[in-house]
C-alpha cells in the first residue's frame, strides 16, 4: 500500500516560443526525444491538466498548442528528472529550429 | 501493373485510329517553372479490392507486415529528402506509425474480429476527420498526409494500387499526395494536376526540386496519345505534339537549360545593372511556408505579402492574435529587409465567403480591396492593430490595395494611428509602420500627387487589365490585355513621379516576374521589382544584362 512514493517523479514547465506552436515539426521532435527515456512523461497547459501523453505523436499534435503556451511536464519513472530536464532543454531551444 | 492505370478514353468521333489524333494543347497555370518532354502517364484513383477476412492472428501479422512496409518506405525517403518540407512531412508519417494511439486501437478492432484493412481504415479516417474539421488551416493542412499515410499501409495490405511513377514521365493527375511526389524518380518528367494550386505542398516541393508542374489543367476530355510537351513556363501542355512542335520544344528547352545555369550564378548576388546602379529585387509572398525554401540573404525584401491565405477556407475570420503570430514571423524572417504587406484585398478574383459581395454583377469593378474593408472597418481594425504589433520585430509597411480615390487612403491613415494609439494606451508594444497604395485602378496611376502616400507599388495585373478594358483571363484577348505604349507610358510617368516626390515606386504584379519585360521595365525608370520566388535568379540575371 505504500508504493506510489517510490517512484521517483519530477515537474516543471516552460514556455513556447516556436512561431506556430507544437505543429508537425516540433511536435515529432518532442515525441522522439520523450521516447528515449522510460519513464511515463506527459504535458498539460495548465498545471490541473488535462494531461497528454508526451510520447505520442496523435496526442502531442491534437493538443493543439499554440505559441506563448507555457507547457508544464510531468515524468514518473528512473529518469524522470531527467527527461523533463531534457524537454524543457528542448522547448527553450525552440525545438532546434532556431538558425 | 494494373489495367486502371492509363484508360483510354473514347477519342472523338472518327478519330478511331491512333495516328489519327490531332494534336491537342491545353493550358493552365505554372505552378513550378521548366519544361519536360515524355511520355505520358495517367495516374486515377484505384478502386482497392478488399481484403478476405482471417484469424485475427494472421489479419495483426498482415497489418504489422503492412505498417513494416511502409515504415521501410518513408525511411527510404526521408534519407533521400533533401529539404525541410519533405523531411517534415516524412518525419510526421513515420511518427505516426509508431504511436500506439494508432496501433492499439487497430489491433483491438482486429481482435474484435475486424479484417486489418477495415480496422486501419476505420482509426485512421476517425483521425482524419478530426484533422479535416479542425479550425486552424495547418491541422486541415495535414488531412492530405494523413490519408496518404492511410493509403500507403492500405497498399502494401490490399495491394493493386501500387503503381509506381515511371521515371521521366508526364504525370497526368487530379491530384498527387506529397509522399506520392517524394517518391517518384521525375527525372525529366513533369506533373499535370487538375485540382491543385501554385502554393499547396505539392508545388512548393515542386519548385525546390525543379519538377515542371501545371495545375489547373482540364484533363476531363484528352484522347489518348503518347507522348506530350510540358511548358510551364508559358502554362501549356501540348498532347500528340506533331514534328514542327516537338522541334520548336526542343529548341526553347536548350534555351531555357542554357539560361537557367547562367542565372544560377546571380542568385546570391545583388542585382545592378550593367551601369552599376542598384535594382532591389525583392520577392511575392502568398503563403509563409513559401519562405521555409528561400534564402533571405538572396532577396532584398518582401515586396508582397498576400494576407488573403488567412481569410481562405475558414469559417471565421481569423483573429489579431493570429494575424500577428502569422506577420512577426514573416517580419523576422526577413531579419530587417522591408516587408510589405498588403491589407486584404478581397472581392473581384478573389472571393472570400461571409465576407465579399455574393452577387455582384461585375466583381472585378465592384466592392472589392480597400472598398470593402472601409465598409467592413470592424475587420480591416482587427488586420491593422495586428500589423501594428508586428511592426515592434522588423520593417513592416503596410500597403492598401485598389485606393482610387485620396480619401480612401487618408482614411486607413487614421485607422492606423488610431490602432496604434489603441495598442499602446492598453500597454501593448506596437508601432506606426509606413502606409502605402498599390497603384492599379487608372485614375489612382495618373494623379498620384494627389495621395498622402509613403510608398506605391504597381499592381500591374489589375492596371493593365483596367487600362486595356480587356479581361486577364480571356485567352482569346491576350493581345490586348499585354502591354502596349499606353500601359509604358504610364509606368514611366509613376516612376518619374516617385523620383520627384521622393517616394518609392515598386511593381509588384506579374510582368516583372517574366525576365522579358525586365529591360523595359528599368528603361521605364523602376527600380524596385517584387517577383515570384522562382523568378528571382532569372530576373537578376535579366538585372545584370541590362
Amino acid at each position: 500500500m505504500d508504493a506510489a512514493p517510490m517512484t521517483p517523479s519530477a515537474t516543471g514547465s516552460v514556455r513556447i516560443e516556436h512561431e506556430i506552436g507544437l505543429h508537425a515539426r516540433p511536435s515529432v521532435k518532442l515525441t522522439q526525444l520523450a521516447k528515449t527515456f522510460d519513464s511515463k512523461i506527459e504535458f498539460a497547459a495548465s498545471p490541473e491538466g488535462p494531461w497528454v501523453d508526451a510520447k505520442s505523436i496523435v496526442k502531442v499534435m491534437g493538443s493543439k498548442t499554440p505559441q506563448g503556451t507555457v507547457l508544464h511536464f510531468r515524468a514518473h519513472g528512473q529518469d524522470a528528472t531527467a527527461a523533463v530536464q531534457a524537454l524543457i532543454a528542448l522547448v527553450e531551444r525552440d525545438f532546434e529550429l532556431a538558425s | 501493373m494494373n489495367k486502371g492505370d492509363n484508360t483510354p478514353l473514347p477519342a472523338g468521333e472518327g478519330l478511331g485510329v491512333r495516328e489519327a489524333t490531332t494534336m491537342l494543347r491545353l493550358v493552365g497555370t505554372p505552378a513550378s517553372p521548366g519544361l519536360a518532354c515524355g511520355p505520358i502517364f495517367r495516374l486515377d484513383p484505384v478502386e482497392r479490392g478488399a481484403r478476405g477476412l482471417a484469424s485475427s492472428g494472421e489479419e495483426r501479422e498482415a497489418i504489422a507486415a503492412a505498417m513494416e512496409s511502409a515504415q521501410r518506405a518513408l525511411a527510404e525517403l526521408s534519407a533521400r529528402a533533401a529539404d525541410e518540407e519533405a523531411a517534415a512531412i516524412l518525419a510526421f508519417q513515420l511518427a505516426l506509425l509508431e504511436d500506439e494511439e494508432i496501433t492499439g486501437p487497430t489491433c483491438a478492432s482486429i481482435d474484435a474480429g475486424a479484417p486489418a484493412d477495415s480496422a486501419w481504415r476505420q482509426v485512421m479516417d476517425a483521425l482524419i476527420g478530426d484533422y479535416e474539421t479542425a479550425e486552424d488551416p495547418y491541422f486541415r493542412g495535414r488531412a492530405a498526409d494523413l490519408r496518404d499515410l492511410r493509403d500507403r499501409v492500405l497498399d502494401a495490405l490490399v495491394g493493386g494500387a501500387e503503381h509506381s511513377i515511371p521515371p521521366g514521365a508526364i504525370v497526368l493527375a487530379e491530384d498527387l499526395a506529397p509522399s506520392r511526389f517524394l517518391a517518384a524518380d521525375w527525372g525529366d518528367g513533369g506533373l499535370v494536376l487538375q485540382r491543385g494550386g501554385t502554393t499547396g505542398h505539392v508545388a512548393i516541393l515542386a519548385r525546390s526540386r525543379g519538377v515542371p508542374m501545371l495545375v489547373g489543367v482540364d484533363l476531363s476530355s484528352i484522347a489518348p496519345c503518347d507522348e506530350a510537351l510540358l511548358d510551364a513556363h508559358e502554362g501549356s501542355l501540348v498532347l500528340g505534339p506533331d514534328a514542327p512542335s516537338r522541334h520548336d520544344f526542343e529548341r526553347r528547352r536548350a534555351l531555357h537549360a542554357e539560361r537557367a545555369r547562367a542565372d544560377a550564378l546571380h542568385l546570391d548576388a545583388e542585382a545592378s545593372m550593367a551601369n552599376g546602379e542598384r535594382v532591389q529585387v525583392l520577392i511575392n509572398v502568398a503563403r509563409p511556408e513559401e519562405l521555409s525554401g528561400i534564402d533571405p540573404e538572396h532577396v532584398d525584401g518582401i515586396g508582397l505579402v498576400r494576407t488573403e491565405f488567412l481569410f481562405h477556407a475558414r469559417d471565421q475570420l481569423p483573429d489579431e492574435e493570429e494575424q500577428y503570430r502569422v506577420y512577426r514571423y514573416i517580419a523576422k524572417w526577413a531579419a530587417g529587409r522591408p516587408v510589405t504587406i498588403r491589407t486584404l484585398d478581397a472581392g473581384g478574383d478573389k472571393p472570400i465567403p461571409g465576407f465579399t459581395r455574393a452577387e455582384e454583377s461585375n466583381p472585378f469593378l465592384g466592392v472589392r480591396g480597400v472598398r470593402l474593408s472601409l465598409r467592413r472597418p470592424e475587420v480591416l481594425m482587427v488586420q491593422l492593430r495586428a500589423l501594428a504589433r508586428a511592426a515592434v520585430h522588423g520593417n513592416v509597411k503596410v500597403m492598401v490595395p485598389m485606393v482610387t480615390l485620396p480619401d480612401e487612403l487618408a482614411q486607413c491613415r487614421v485607422l492606423l494611428a488610431q490602432a496604434v494609439r489603441e495598442l499602446l494606451a492598453s500597454g501593448v508594444q506596437a508601432a506606426l509602420p509606413p502606409l502605402g497604395m498599390m497603384v492599379e485602378v487608372p485614375a489612382a496611376a495618373l494623379s498620384m500627387e494627389a495621395f498622402d502616400a509613403d510608398f506605391y507599388s504597381i499592381g500591374s495585373n489589375d492596371l493593365l487589365q483596367y487600362l486595356m478594358a480587356a479581361s486577364r483571363d480571356e485567352p482569346e484577348l491576350a493581345a490586348l490585355a499585354s502591354p502596349g505604349p499606353a500601359f509604358w507610358r504610364l509606368l514611366r510617368e509613376m516612376a518619374q513621379h516617385g523620383r520627384s516626390a521622393r517616394r518609392e515606386v515598386s511593381l509588384c504584379g506579374d510582368l516583372a516576374s517574366d525576365a522579358r519585360y525586365v529591360p523595359q521595365l528599368l528603361r521605364c525608370g523602376l527600380r524596385a521589382l517584387s517577383v515570384a520566388p522562382a523568378s528571382l535568379a532569372s530576373v537578376k540575371a535579366a538585372v545584370r544584362r541590362s
